[in-house]
Parts: C-alpha cells; structure tokens; sequence
C-alpha cells in the first residue's frame, strides 16, 4: 500500500498530461501568432477564433463520446450537413415554426446517430465501416432533400440570431461575443457532465476500457452502445443547426472533411483512439488549436494548402505523443 | 440432498466439435469450501460459466435452494445470488476500484441518470473493511498489480451479498501472503454460510482449504469425497486415469547425440524463471504442465517473440543471439503456435501462399518477382507428401479442416527447412483420426532427423510421442523424465510442484 499511492498519483498526472501538453500548445500558439502578427490578438480576431471553432468544437465534443467507447463515426460532417438541410426544409419550404426546424435538425442528427449504433451494436458492423457508409448516406440524402440547392433562410431572420445574434452584447455593450460561442460553451459543459457524472457517460468510458468485462458484469453493452452513438449524432444535428444559422442557409454540399477536424480535435486533446480515457476539456482544447492555428496561419498569408498540411502533421504528433507517453 | 445450496445435474454441453461436458454433477453445501478438480480441459470451467450464466446449458437442470432454476445470462445468476471471479480478470482499468466494483448496478442520485460517487466509494471501503484489505476505492484499478486486481474482482463478487461464490484459479497469480489474505476471506465466508466453489490446479492447498472434492475427467463427473478421506496421489489417479488413449505405441528411437538446441537460464519476469534444456537431432523433447505454466511462453522466449530478461540460445553448439522470429528462422528454428487461427495461419489465403510465406525468399526473382510456378510445384508437392485434403492448391486455408490447416502449416515450416521445430499444442480442436496422422508426420520428421519440441495438455499425448519430458510449473521446469520412466501421475506431480509450499 505504502507503495501504490504514489505509484497512482504519477498515473493520475500522465492521463492528464495530454491536456495539460495541449493547453500548453495552445498557449506557445498564442504566443507566437501574436508576436508575428499585432493583428492577431485584436477582439474582432479573437472572436474569429471563437466563431470558428464553435462547429468543429460542438461536433468534436460528440465524436469524443464514440472515440472513448473505442469506436469511431465518420459520418459526422456529413450528418451535419443532413441536418442542416432538415432544418432548411422545415422553416423555409415547409414554413413551420423556427423551434420546430431546430428540433427537425437535432432529431434529424439524433437518427442517423441511432442507426449508426444499431448497425454496430446489432448487425456487429465494424464501426469505422458502418459510419463510412452513414457518411455518403447523409450526404446522399442531404443533395436529394435540397434537390442540389442552398435552403435559405431569408424570411425568418430570427434564425440567423441562434448563432450569430449575442446575448452577450445585448448584456454588456461592445461585448459582441456571438451566440454560437456561448452555444459550444454550454454543449461543452452538458457533454462534461454526461460524461463524468451520468450512467451513460460511465458506461462510454467502461465499453472502452473492456467491453467484453462490461458484458460479463450484466451491463447491457448493446443498449448503452447505440445510446453512446445516438448522442454523437445528436451533437452533429446541433453542429447542424449552427452551421446552418451561422451561413444563414444549408448548404448540402458542405460537410466533408469536417469529421476529420473533429476527430484531430478530440485526439489532439487527448482522447485515446484505442478507447477508455477522454476528456472534454481536452477535446475543446483540441478544438482551439485547430482553428488557432488555421486563422494564425490566414493572418501570416500561409496558403490554404499549407494549412491544412500543418494540421495533418500536427495531428500525427499528437498521437504519436499519445502513443510514447502510453508505451511508459 | 435437502441441505444443497445448488445442485447441477446431468449437465451436458457441447461446442461446435466437442463434447465439453456429459452428465455434469455438482452439488454445493452451504459453508462448505468445494475444490473443482481436473485436468485441462476436464469441463470445470465449462460447469461453472453454465452455473453463472456464461454458456447455456443443452440438457440437464439446475437446483438452487430447492427449486429448479433457468440461468439464462450473467444478470440472473447475480441476482440470484451466484457470483464467479474469473480465470481472467474482467475489469476495467480506466476504471476506479470502486466503479469496478459496481459497474452494472451502480446507485443513482436524484435524476436516474445521475450517478452517486460518494456512495460506491462508501459502499466499496465497508466492503474493504469488511474484508480487511487496504486498498483505496478510488484507485485507477490499472494502476494495482495482478495479485490487488484479483483482489478487487473478489471483493466485486462478495458486493453481490453471493451465497454462491465461485472461483476459478483465483490463486494462479498470488504469492504465498496474498493467498492466505484470499484463504481468511474465504474462511469468513463459510463461516457465515457461503458455498464456495474453489477451482484449482494446486492440490496441496487443498488441504487448507477445502471440506470437500469433486474430480472431473473429460468433461464428465468422476466422484465426490471427503478431503480428509483421501491422498493427494488418490485424486491424481482420479483425474488423470482415463482409458482412451491405453496402449498406445512407443515412439520409435530417433534420437542420437547431436544437441541441435541449447538453451542455457533463460528468464524473463515472473513468466520464466532459469529454463535450461537440451534438444537432440531426431529427437521429440515432451513439455508437459497445466495451463498457466510458461510452456509457450518458453517457447515464444526461445523463438524471439517475446523479449527475455537472461539466457543464452546455442544452435549447433554455437551462441546465437535470437531478438525476433526472422533471427530464430535465421537459425534454423520454427515455432507452430497454438493458436493457429490468430499466429499460425493466414487464413484468408490460399494454401500455396501459405505454405511459400515463411520462406518466400526463395521464391523470388529478380526485383522481388515472385516465381509463382515455383510456389505452385512446392505447394503441390507438400499437399501430397503431407496428404493435406484440399481440392486445390488455391483453396483458401479457412475452408480447410483444423487437421488440414495444421498440416499446411507444418508444410510451411518444412519449406522454410528449420532444423528445429516447436509444436504448440499440434493437436488442439483436431479430431481424432486427423490426431494419429498427426502423429505420424511429427514420428516421420524426427525420423528424417528434425528435433521437435511438443508442448501438449495432454498427457497421453506426451506419453505417446515423446522420447523425453519436460515438465513446467510457474514459469520454471521442475522436472524430466525419460520416456521409459514418465507416467500421467509422476508428470502431474511434477506439474503441480509449486516453489514454496504453503
């Protein structure tokens, strides 16, 4: 005993070291961006910075639930984008009530999530391959449901205030930090405590660790499954809704290539690819530096391609820095 | 039996293949320690996942406190008061002790998703108390060592308030101080009335231990008795005394004097301790013990698959450094695992890759061509000589039989044309006619001047092949025989010779 207490305290410090790593990531960028470019820490990029970040954060924030059950969901981006077109049907060509079209996107991400975690769970389709399927569903199905065009949201301006309005600027003057900010903030805090406090975020984190352990312990591993990929897609039909407020239309085209960002964010952060360990506070961190290091980069003049190649390598750094840490 | 706590009887059970049980009878007092006793692969296992609710049973009934029940899932079987500590730890090391412990039934607060910490914490440090173990609830359960993590499995079992507590080799990982902790737990409970089902390969703890025995044989009942009525020699000969396999032949003399292999106080962890041990040209070199004793772990140490602490490896009288399978085939040695499924075959392959994939530098051209009618014409040649039944060369290994595939791969080691070849387990889930082939080609091999280590279950398969054995127990050999001196009973002896008696 006198031996294993502080054997635990050093394991608690290394689970944490990937988020600590990455806060301390976020800081050097920061840094950086800011001594090479004064307009770099100006509000107004700032607020960019957290505006970027809101869609990949929200969606992030769902794909780390799967990731930490050891699974994984491609289809993210592109369920978003289904959403995003369910919402545009309901308001605009359906012209029902905008609550009623925000209900339309979650429910919509909440299903695709649903199906994704009963092919899984039921059909015993390998993840990776069940959600690469979902991908070119939702994306199939968002082109045919907006017949190939933008669903705009011109004649009910209210929408367009779910992300972009600010409560907070209304509160205090010249404070006009968008909506969707404080929206990421909130689905930030709600995954927190579903994941650490609730059954559901027990079981993410147990299903992870040993599934079959789970199983032999009487848990319902099939059920808490398909709940664990329900809540990822209802995180993407929230992405979603953002995305669609935010550009003021649903563009059906858009979406891929949005997964992989989420994916690095929750990676990034700390998220094990190979399960059980995860946090939130990781994945948002993730999520920051990501879209601190594309508009640090924009702001430099760095290409676009360029970019991106920095993301990639960024992410493979990341977890090969998982990997090192986890071979002690 | 009015006073049975469970009664098991005429338990049959079979997977695709085998037999694993017939006419299964277990019957359970309350406060009674009840040692499960038998060979690999005698059915104690099997008896009990049935009992907890793991396999479903295909005949039989089960009787619990008198009434006949239905254990259809693991859920029920707690509910009913039956709880199991497995052979392999089931826990989840991102989890914490406590949450372990209460995974699947964890205490909600207010909301009924929203679960209580402070409560298994709490409940988990009574349960400590209870059982007198320091350990703190809210330990990562990755961050304890094998002996603690049996531990907490245990303390999960007895959460249960079980009345049925079985343990299946709870003390294979324990050191002598951590089985008597495990021993005083077991003592309060039967104090207080639990029926303990006590599954081990350690006879000698049985005296400590247990009030009563039952011995099983190739998945059948054998007898019930009394401890204190019997001798440790007694019960060997109950568990290994089987009729099958009597008379079989003697292994022809191929042997000569030519040490092929060396290994000189090979160790590795807790896995291996000092293995040395010589192998002749020509000759079948027997490793018997039961599971758990370090056999493929010797020979995956000996083929560079596993990475060893101390040792040195001789090939013909030289030293040799072996740090990877490809050095290990460099000299001239071949491992068949037992696990031919995962290691041993490339299944979703057809058998002339299969059998050209150990070697396959030579059958390259020029730019890593590979000469595909050379592949062909030694896969062809092998499918006759080793009368493997396929219909073609390109049939896939999967749609061959498991006596075929063993053969395939027996054609890719003498492709690769190691002077040394170790078979582990050469006849695991084989049928008995494809077994005697078996048998034969590994006679022929060593025949033809092949020194073979067979690391077998099965002690009339040791006693059928070998020229000389070797026998395991944690990690270390405790003892050799010749072939004219080894009997099952002298073998299991040796197999249970444990380091420091208790």
């Amino acid at each position: 005993m006198a031996v294993s207490v502080p054997q635990r305290r050093l394991q608690v410090r290394a689970d944490a070291m990937q988020t600590v790593l990455a806060f301390a990531a976020l800081i050097v960028l920061f840094v950086v961006f800011s001594l090479a470019s004064p307009n770099f820490l100006q509000f107004s990029n700032i607020v960019g910075i957290l505006l970027a970040t809101a869609v990949n954060g929200v969606l992030a924030l769902g794909v780390t639930f799967v990731i930490i059950t050891g699974g994984i969901d491609l289809s993210i981006g592109t369920v978003m984008t289904f959403a995003a077109v369910m919402t545009g049907l309901v308001i605009t060509n359906w012209q029902l009530p905008v609550a009623l079209g925000v209900l339309a996107g979650l429910g919509a991400g909440a299903f695709a999530g649903l199906i994704n975690g009963l092919i899984i769970a039921k059909l015993k389709i390998p993840p990776f391959i069940a959600t690469l399927g979902m991908l070119n569903v939702a994306r199939g199905l968002a082109l045919v449901l907006s017949d190939l065009k933008p669903v705009y949201f011109t004649d009910t301006p209210i929408f367009n205030t779910i992300a972009m309005g600010s409560l907070l600027g209304a509160i205090i003057p010249g404070f006009n930090i968008p909506n969707a900010v404080l929206i990421l903030f909130g689905a930030a805090m709600v995954a927190s405590v579903i994941l650490n406090k609730t059954i559901l975020g027990r079981y993410t984190f147990a299903l992870g660790s040993n599934e079959e352990a789970a199983r032999l312990s009487g848990v319902n591993v099939d059920r808490w499954k398909i709940a664990v990929y329900t809540l990822t897609g209802l995180f993407s039909g929230l992405a979603g809704v953002l995305i669609a407020s935010r550009l003021n239309s649903a563009q059906p085209a858009l979406g891929q290539g949005y997964e992989l960002d989420a994916i690095a964010a929750a990676v990034i952060g700390g998220t094990s690819l190979s399960g059980g360990e995860g946090s939130i506070l990781g994945t948002i961190i993730g999520a920051f530096i990501i879209s601190t290091l594309t508009n640090g980069l924009r702001i430099l003049s760095v290409p676009q391609e360029w970019q991106t190649v920095v993301t990639g390598a960024i992410v493979i750094i990341a977890v090969y820095l998982d990997i090192v840490r986890r071979r002690k | 039996m009015d006073n049975a706590l469970v009664l098991m009887e005429g338990i049959e059970k079979s997977f695709p293949g085998v037999q694993a049980l017939s006419q299964g009878y277990l019957e359970l007092r309350p406060g009674e320690v009840h040692a499960l006793l038998g060979e690999n692969g005698a059915g104690k296992s099997t008896l009990v996942k049935i009992l907890t609710g793991i396999y479903q049973k295909d005949a039989g009934r089960i009787v619990y406190k008198g009434q006949e029940v239905e254990i259809p899932n693991p859920r029920t079987a707690q509910d009913l008061g039956i709880s199991i500590v497995h052979q392999e730890l089931n826990l989840m090391p991102h989890l914490t002790i406590a949450q372990n412990i209460f995974i699947g039934r964890e205490p909600r607060k207010g909301l009924r998703f929203v679960l209580d910490e402070q409560e298994i914490n709490a409940k988990t440090q009574q349960l400590f108390d209870m059982m007198h173990l320091k350990l703190a609830p809210r330990t990562k359960v990755a961050d304890l060592t094998v002996a603690k993590q049996q531990m907490v499995e245990i303390a999960k079992a007895l959460s249960f308030n079980s009345q049925v507590l079985i343990m299946d080799e709870p003390t294979a990982a324990l050191t002598d101080t951590e089985i008597q902790d495990l021993f005083r737990i077991i003592r309060q409970l039967r104090a207080k009335g639990v029926g303990i089902v006590h599954i081990s390969h350690r006879l000698e703890e049985l005296r400590q231990i247990a009030d009563r025995a039952t011995i099983m044989r190739d998945g059948r009942y054998i007898n019930t008795v009394q401890i204190q009525d019997v001798t440790i020699p007694q019960i060997i000969s109950m568990m290994v005394g089987r009729t099958i396999y009597e008379a079989t032949p003697e292994a022809p003399e191929t042997a000569d004097q030519n040490v092929v292999l060396e290994v000189r106080n090979l160790s590795r962890g807790r896995v291996l301790k000092d293995i040395s041990f010589q192998l002749r040209r020509g000759e079948i070199l027997g490793v018997a013990g039961l599971v758990g004793a370090g056999r493929t772990e010797m020979a995956r140490a000996v083929f560079g698959a596993d990475p060893i602490d101390s040792g040195e490896t001789y090939v013909a009288g030289k030293k040799v450094s072996i740090k990877s399978p490809s050095d290990a085939v460099q000299h001239g040695i071949g491992y068949l695992s037992e696990d031919r499924k995962r290691y041993g075959a490339a299944l979703g392959l057809d058998v002339e890759a299969n059998i050209a994939l150990s070697a396959f530098n030579k059958f390259l051209k020029y730019l890593g061509w590979v000469d595909r009618p050379k592949t062909r014409s030694t896969a062809q040649h092998f499918v006759e000589a080793l009368a493997i039944k396929t219909p073609s060369v390109r049939q896939k290994v999967k749609n061959l039989s498991g006596g075929n595939q063993q053969k395939v791969i027996i054609g890719k080691w003498l492709t690769a044309d190691t002077d040394v070849l170790i078979f582990d387990e050469p006849t695991r889930g084989i049928d008995v006619g494809a077994k005697s082939e078996i048998y034969k080609l590994l006679n022929d091999l060593a025949q033809q001047g092949k020194a073979i280590i067979m690391i077998s279950s099965e002690l009339p398969e040791i006693l059928r092949m070998s020229h000389r054995v070797i026998v395991m127990c944690e990690g270390r050999i405790t003892g050799e025989l010749p072939i004219t001196a080894a009997t099952q009973e002298k073998i299991m002896h040796y197999a249970t010779q444990r380091e420091a008696y208790i």
